[in-house]
């Protein structure tokens, strides 16, 4: 980012608990500083970090403000997949930047975006054949099961595994086994046959979950109440009860026991 | 050297939890539980929350909502200037042309994009990061509809849902929302999204806090996650929704009627303001964490800065609930590399209990989340609090209980996700106590709306974390999930029905910015800030001070 106007601070419009905060900021920093500093190598060019930090804040830390391979900071949305190396060993390894702790001279290079393929699709059309599958993604049939997928999944998921299973033609294999996929891509970046694994996933659990788990009954059921009207006269009321009375009903609405079965009952079943 | 993970310091203090873990784990078996409080008792113990805080908070000194008191660092974004001069803005040159405008790229962005769709419209999302980076995605634990007639109905689900909010909420809003529900868990089903369901389809339901009946529904630990990349996956199948990254928007655009007419949008990646001109607009930004009020860490995604409070407000839309915001009782101490990262409640709603140093429970795991808060907050006051070698406090949340409850191995399959991020880090979860904070972690209030999703502003909708008024002064968990898809459908269905009936061609405007500047001038209001923030500042001061030829517009350069 290039600079833009200039302008400085005013000291005199800073609030106080502005102050305070920036004090702690300093405070939190000289700790920092005071922790042992450890080389690694973003894209190459050395920085010292303090160790403990994740991958993501030492970048931070070496004056990187990020825009991409940046997103929930808790390790499930896959915007900050990373490969690493360490010198003197052939092995890549990955990481997400938001969840692995730098360790010395690690090699680091973010994979912010990947393009891979992913086919548009009419899903109200779709039923759970596998040939549909099939047709939507060939290049499902290029894997020549190197493994290289599972070994550069941040998430330990059996990448290999799920696409063997795909290709078998079972769907629900492949929906339960990439289940904890964030998408990062990463696999998709070390395939020899070209495969976006992650968009065939996303297929396989959406067939899984609409066409082969059976739908809830309970739930189309109450659905339809609501849509007969069965409710509005209770919810009618509600809107209507004064707050001391509506303490009372809350405080004496008769509480789902936590260890009761799906067979369990109210006593009262006028609202039900 | 370490004692099941964590370092040698903490030895003695898993040991008390061990200790005590049989005979709480045979309460749990009997059935027997902490008493909970009586609402006066939840009342009294609210002194411990921040929200209590009055050095915490401030009036705001113009516009909708003039005389507000809300905390400081919302204050600080509305009392602030533009990041761009209005009059530098060529109004005339177009550059994006939609029916609807979508700001945002959340859960109840996307929601409200397909449905738009669905109802004709050709829709523009305005996305900050990429499409999906949100707090949606990171929700857990799951999402409430009352779907089991012959126990629960709407009916329940209002009492809870008012309940959590301390009676405060808007009843229009919270009828709407729980008669819907139901519909909206089924629209999502249909997508595809993985619930966690026995056999025969049966839909996996648990507790919440403050919930009389189960029914939390679920995809295992990774509930927001799911449905995000189901719904996103359903958008992209969509010819008719386009979207347009790394572009946030910085204003709304009115027209000579007074409707809302699109957005000022800056695409942060070549620095260029773009005009997009829209018939109606859906404002889904989310929330807010990412300010850190008072100083808390946060649960939140990197983008959560409270930008469309900033652009709805200076168009005109009241505040609603923006008083109060919740912290997650269950925030990661230590280890610090996840630091204020959540943990679901689902872990306390299979029987985990929450202990002290001592190794006693103080507290029922159930209570609502603002008044758990308080308490571990007070028991860490009262010095039971577990300390940390890097001089921080918390209490154990005892994971290892649910292996013993619910058979070996409960942990590692049924949260899979928190299991994995902490055997990264060397600890199992199954074995060892998580060490947890209040964290912060929703923005309860935000833009005033109706059950409709209108604002005062025509032709502008809200839905989601944004706006104010469903969850009244606390949410419970599993509604905000439902509020982005029951609120994202109708923002999109009405912003089609606008941008196809009501929609009127007008010259474009951004004179409500320049009225609004002159107003913080008028109102002695001198000052650099800039907002919309649009990304949390963590660069640190050493930085800063060798950056001789940057300048900081707000927090970005």
């Amino acid at each position: 980012m290039s600079a833009k106007q200039t302008k400085k601070k005013s000291a005199a419009t800073a609030v106080k608990h502005r102050a305070k905060e920036t004090a702690a900021t300093a405070v939190k920093e000289k700790k920092q500083i005071a922790a042992r500093l450890i080389p690694i190598y973003i894209m190459g060019k050395r920085y010292e970090v303090p160790e403990g930090l994740t991958i993501m804040k030492a970048m931070e830390y070496a004056g990187y403000i990020l825009i991409r391979g940046c997103g929930c900071r808790g390790g499930t949305c896959g915007a900050c997949g990373t490969f690493y190396r360490k010198p003197g060993d052939y092995k890549l390894q990955v990481a997400l930047a938001c969840q692995k702790t730098v360790e010395p001279d690690m090699y680091i290079a973010q994979i912010p975006f990947f393009p891979a393929n992913r086919a548009a699709y009419d899903f109200a059309g779709l039923t759970a054949a596998p040939e549909e599958v099939f047709k939507l993604y060939p290049e499902l049939f290029r894997c020549v099961a190197c493994n290289s997928c599972t070994k550069a999944c941040p998430q330990g998921i059996e990448v290999m595994d799920a696409i063997s299973a795909l290709k078998q033609g079972n769907i629900t294999v492949a929906a339960q086994l990439s289940f904890d996929c964030i998408q990062c891509g990463l696999c998709t970046s070390r395939c020899f046959g070209e495969l976006a694994q992650y968009h065939m996933f996303q297929l396989a659990r959406r067939i899984y979950g609409a066409r082969i788990i059976p739908r809830a009954e309970h739930l189309a059921g109450i659905v339809k109440a609501v849509n007969e009207g069965k409710y509005d006269r209770f919810l009618d009321e509600l809107k209507g009860t004064k707050e001391a009375e509506l303490k009372k009903l809350y405080q004496e609405r008769e509480i789902e026991p936590m260890a009761a079965g799906e067979d369990w009952k109210p006593k009262d079943s006028r609202y039900l | 050297m370490s004692y099941l993970g964590y370092p040698d310091f903490f030895e003695p203090y898993i040991k008390k939890v061990e200790q005590t873990r049989p005979a709480r784990v045979e309460k749990r078996k009997k059935g027997e539980e902490f008493q909970f409080m009586s609402l006066q008792e939840r009342q009294d113990m609210l002194k411990y929350h921040p929200d209590y805080k009055e050095e915490g908070r401030r009036e705001i000194k113009i516009g909708p909502s003039k005389g507000y008191r809300i905390a400081h660092e919302f204050v600080d974004l509305l009392e602030a200037r533009s990041r761009v001069d209005p009059d530098k803005v060529d109004l005339s040159g177009v550059d994006y042309e939609t029916d609807v405008l979508v700001i945002g790229g959340g859960g109840a962005a996307t929601v409200a994009a397909l449905i738009a769709e669905e109802n004709g419209a050709q829709v523009l999302m305005a996305t900050k990061l990429r499409h999906g980076d949100s707090n949606t995605m990171m929700a857990e634990g799951g999402i409430q509809a009352a779907s089991k007639g012959e126990k629960d109905s709407p009916y329940y689900h209002y009492l809870d849902v008012l309940g959590g909010g301390h009676f405060k909420n808007d009843p229009d809003i919270v009828a709407a929302f729980v008669k819907q529900a139901p519909d909206a868990l089924r629209w999502l089903e249909g997508l595809g999204v993985m619930f966690s369901k026995s056999p025969d389809g049966r839909l996996g339901a648990m507790h919440g806090g403050g919930t009389c009946r189960k029914r939390m529904h679920y995809c295992a630990d990774l509930s927001g996650m799911e449905i995000m990349r189901t719904v996103r996956d359903e958008a992209r199948n969509r010819k008719d929704i386009r979207v347009l990254e790394f572009s946030p928007a910085v204003e709304l655009i009115l027209n000579e009627h007074g409707q809302c007419a699109g957005a000022v949008l800056y695409n942060m990646e070549t620095e260029e303001y773009l005009v997009a001109r829209a018939k109606a607009v859906i404002l889904a930004t989310g929330g807010s964490g990412r300010l850190h009020v008072q100083g808390f860490m946060t649960t939140n995604h990197y983008g959560a800065t409270a930008d469309g409070i900033v652009l709805g407000y200076r168009a005109g839309v009241p505040l609603s609930f923006l008083h109060t915001v919740q912290y997650h009782p269950t925030g990661v101490v230590f280890p610090e590399q996840i630091e204020g990262w959540l943990i679901t409640e689902r872990f306390r709603s299979e029987g985990s209990d929450i202990v002290n140093v001592h190794g006693e429970k103080f507290v029922n795991e159930r209570e609502p989340r603002d008044v758990e808060s308080s308490r571990f907050i007070k028991e860490c006051v009262d010095g039971k609090g577990v300390p940390t070698p890097t001089g921080k406090v918390g209490v154990w949340l005892d994971s290892p209980m649910l292996d013993i409850l619910h058979g070996e191995g409960r942990v590692r399959t049924a949260f899979v996700g928190k299991w994995k991020v902490y055997d990264r880090l060397g600890i199992d979860i199954s074995k060892a106590p998580m060490l947890v904070y209040p964290t912060l972690h929703y923005q309860n209030g935000g833009l005033k709306d109706n059950a409709e999703c209108e604002t005062a502003l025509p032709g502008l909708y809200v839905s989601g974390e944004v706006t104010g008024g469903l969850h009244g002064e606390n949410r419970l968990m599993g509604n905000s999930l439902m509020d982005i898809v029951v609120f994202g459908r109708i923002a999109g269905r009405n912003a089609a029905t606008f941008a196809r009936e009501k929609a009127r061609d007008g010259e474009l405007t951004l004179k409500h910015v320049k009225a609004y500047l002159k107003e913080l001038k008028d109102a002695g209001v001198v000052t650099d800030r800039v907002a919309p923030m649009l990304l949390p500042d963590y660069t640190t001061s050493q930085v800063k001070e060798k950056q001789l030829t940057v300048s900081y517009l707000g927090t970005l350069r």
